[in-house]
């Protein structure tokens, strides 16, 4: 096996796979809630992606990805016994699981990839997972055999009521409380506006919430700053102090428009598409 | 009989309105002549004090005399001999304030252009003799492993491969070098350089494993009880970056120098063929006046930015070196000194559109013996701008310290070593501003060369 060989590729939807790699020495120590970054060629930007899982023994991590800029673009293009330039890992802080009986863990989109191994290895830590799996349409829905495998229990939403309940996370999260449910601690994965909204709930609810935050990067050891997010009227660096924080504390509006730093550059890499789809870049 | 010219060569230079809008190499070396003019000042005195200003001890009046005698090889190997990157150190070590300052030309004139003299001689044996093939030196079975590609652990790898160590270096970017690489611009040192030292190295028998974070995906002890390695050098440096902690700073458009200098450098962010994306302001203010902030500055006009650099002490106190200030200003840096942020300014989408400021007076001198600057009341006003990179300095990264045991910090939250830079814990050794908080590139060298005799006084004597 090859220095970060992609073993397995399997295609979730549309626009999400799930990739196997050879990387034996992130593998060794990698826990839930943990990240990687990733270049995909010589020529690539780093970007940092959740580990959806790994397998010590066999020296692979999981990563489950959108293809939604140049890169994921790019990685798309690769297939089973290619190899990537570089993956590095396991970064930031892993997920606290300890003294926790009960936990709701809410999923956004392609966030349910990434929170699917916390899922996991919550329910085998001994703790009583709720999953709630929100997506925007029936077709891009994944993992639900996985999470009705592997927590406690699953509640699918999509936005337009395509499949499972209509509506949104949150109003599936509102009723569940309302009806009487008690958690420990309510962890939002997904996009940073369904996150805002969660822990705002679990705010009303008086109810502890985490959120795992996904901020630009570039080395992802605490060197260049770009991930800092304020928490709690404090400086913190995502990628070393993270990417777990106190939902409750964390400052929303400031990481929603911090998210919005390349979004010009993204635009334009989304309209050069066929530039990059057109094959595998030649280089290096 | 030594050449009395007063005044150093000169060093060839891309002009200033030229290079400012290009990566390549601002100075461009000494010809043959030039070098031999300048060799010529040197009066190879008995004490030789340069030696003792240079923290690898380069023996500087030997090499220069195998100039004068035009035996450039022979000057290589002599240097060489204590310092393993003078390809690197003839371009970004500050003489001004080592190996320079004690020359007894400086006292009546300019000191000798030793630094000019070294990069002459590297580039010379690259041009003329880079192509030898290196042979692998033969393994002595000792395996040692060091943490951090940077110029620390590069040079305690060479010394110690030098002596037959089995060298295993662990980088946690995708690039060899740390900071030569991710820090200093191209186009004060270009990366090939960095490159063709690194790959001499691997041709001598130093393995290197980029992408591997030590402290997270293996442990320092984990390398000595696991893996084999009888000591373990840490090099890690100081790579943290500060912040002001002024309202405004998670503004989009305020980065650190750290962040911006990385993207361009390591990244290559400055050249289309590169996918990492950067911002393209017009209006850059630099917060800053060290060595750092000239380089993210001089980036940044290089990028097509009208830039200002604000620095609240005054012109006399800038910490850069003189040469890279004067760079700055030449290329069309604008300097605002005895001004300091209090506010970062922001539009409705949160992006950065301005920066207040106050002007500052000096006042009695502070712990650094410099004059403190003391904020003037009601003098504030906000300059216009796009785009604020911070470049306050770096700390040092605690991640070692907090993975490994038995291992003593120092009072600013470095790794405390005894003289053979042997930390607490008998094995593990480190050097540079892992130890020392952010220094220079030489410096860490010659903690590298202190820490790679003190491993081996270590493993020969268990």
């Amino acid at each position: 096996m090859k220095r970060f060989e992609i073993i397995k590729k399997r295609q979730l939807n549309d626009t999400i796979n799930w990739y196997t790699i050879y990387a034996p020495l992130i593998a060794r120590h990698a826990k839930p809630g943990q990240f990687i970054i990733l270049r995909v060629d010589e020529h690539g930007e780093r970007i940092p992606l959740t580990m959806a899982g790994h397998d010590e023994k066999e020296g692979t991590i999981d990563i489950i990805v959108q293809t939604v800029g140049r890169t994921t673009m790019l990685l798309e293009q690769l297939q089973v016994g290619d190899c990537l330039a570089d993956v590095v890992g396991p970064l930031g802080q892993p997920s606290k699981m300890d003294g926790l009986k009960k936990v709701c863990i809410v999923g956004g989109g392609v966030g349910n990839a990434l929170a699917y191994p916390l899922a996991i290895g919550m329910h085998k830590h001994g703790i009583h997972v709720t999953m709630i799996c929100g997506f925007k349409t029936k077709d891009i829905v994944i993992l639900e055999d996985e999470f009705r495998a592997g927590v406690d229990e699953v509640y699918m939403v999509t936005d337009d009521g395509t499949y499972g309940k209509k509506g949104f996370t949150t109003d599936m999260l509102k009723e569940l409380l309302d009806s009487g449910e008690k958690f420990d601690e309510i962890v939002a994965v997904g996009p940073a506006v369904m996150m805002k909204f969660v822990c705002g709930i679990a705010k009303d609810y008086g109810i502890p919430s985490v959120a795992s935050l996904a901020t630009y990067m570039v080395d992802g050891t605490g060197m260049c700053g770009g991930c800092r997010c304020i928490v709690d009227g404090e400086s913190k660096f995502v990628c070393v102090d993270g990417p777990d924080f106190d939902g409750a504390k964390i400052d929303w509006d400031l990481l929603i428009k911090r998210g919005k730093t390349f979004a010009e550059e993204e635009a334009h890499d989304r309209q050069h598409v066929c530039k990059l789809i057109g094959g595998v870049r030649q280089n290096a | 009989m030594p050449n009395m010219r007063a005044d150093k060569n000169p060093m060839p230079e891309q002009e200033p309105n030229v290079r400012n809008k290009n990566f390549e190499e601002v100075a461009l070396g000494y010809t043959e002549e030039m070098a031999l003019d300048e060799a010529q000042r040197c009066l190879n005195c008995k004490n030789h004090p340069c030696v003792d200003g240079c923290p690898v001890n380069v023996h500087i009046p030997n090499f220069i005399a195998k100039i004068v005698n035009k035996d450039y090889e022979g000057a290589y190997e002599e240097i060489t001999l204590t310092n393993s990157l003078p390809a690197v150190c003839g371009r970004v070590c500050p003489q001004e304030n080592q190996c320079e300052s004690k020359c007894v030309r400086g006292i009546k004139g300019e000191p000798v252009g030793i630094g000019r003299l070294e990069r002459f001689t590297a580039d010379w044996h690259e041009a003329h003799h880079g192509d030898e093939k290196i042979e692998k030196i033969p393994s002595n079975g000792h395996k040692v492993a060091v943490v951090g590609g940077g110029p620390a652990g590069l040079t305690a790898a060479g010394d110690l491969v030098n002596k037959g160590y089995d060298v295993t270096v662990f980088e946690s970017l995708h690039k060899i070098g740390g900071v030569l690489v991710y820090g200093i611009p191209q186009f004060r040192l270009p990366k090939e350089i960095v490159q063709t030292e690194v790959d001499k190295l691997a041709a001598k028998g130093v393995h290197f494993v980029t992408d591997a974070i030590v402290g997270k995906a293996i442990t320092v002890e984990e390398l000595m009880d696991e893996e084999g390695f009888e000591a373990v050098f840490v090099g890690t440096g100081a790579g943290l970056p500060m912040f002001m902690n002024i309202p405004g700073e998670s503004y989009v458009g305020v980065v650190s120098a750290n962040e911006y200098l990385t993207r361009i450098n390591l990244m290559k962010a400055y050249r289309d063929d590169y996918d990492t994306p950067i911002a393209r302001p017009k209006h850059v203010v630099i917060v800053g006046a060290g060595n750092v902030a000239m380089d993210a500055s001089r980036c940044a006009k290089r990028m097509g930015a009208e830039v200002k650099l604000v620095y609240r002490r005054s012109e006399k106190e800038v910490p850069a070196r003189a040469e890279e200030f004067a760079h700055a200003k030449a290329e069309g840096i604008d300097f605002h000194f005895l001004t300091n942020p209090v506010e970062i300014l922001g539009d409705e989408n949160g992006n950065v559109c301005g920066i207040k400021c106050i002007k500052m007076e000096l006042g009695e001198p502070d712990a650094s013996g410099r004059r403190r600057p003391v904020p003037i009341e009601g003098s504030e006003f906000v300059i216009d701008c796009d785009y604020v990179i911070m470049s306050l300095g770096t700390r040092v990264n605690s991640l070692i310290r907090d993975t490994t045991s038995n291992i003593t910090p120092t009072k600013k939250g470095g790794i405390e070593v005894d003289e053979n830079g042997m930390t607490s814990h008998p094995g593990i050794f480190a050097g540079g501003d892992a130890v020392t908080g952010a220094a220079t590139v030489i410096k860490a060298m010659g903690a590298g060369k202190v820490a790679a005799a003190g491993i081996d006084k270590y493993i020969q004597s268990k």
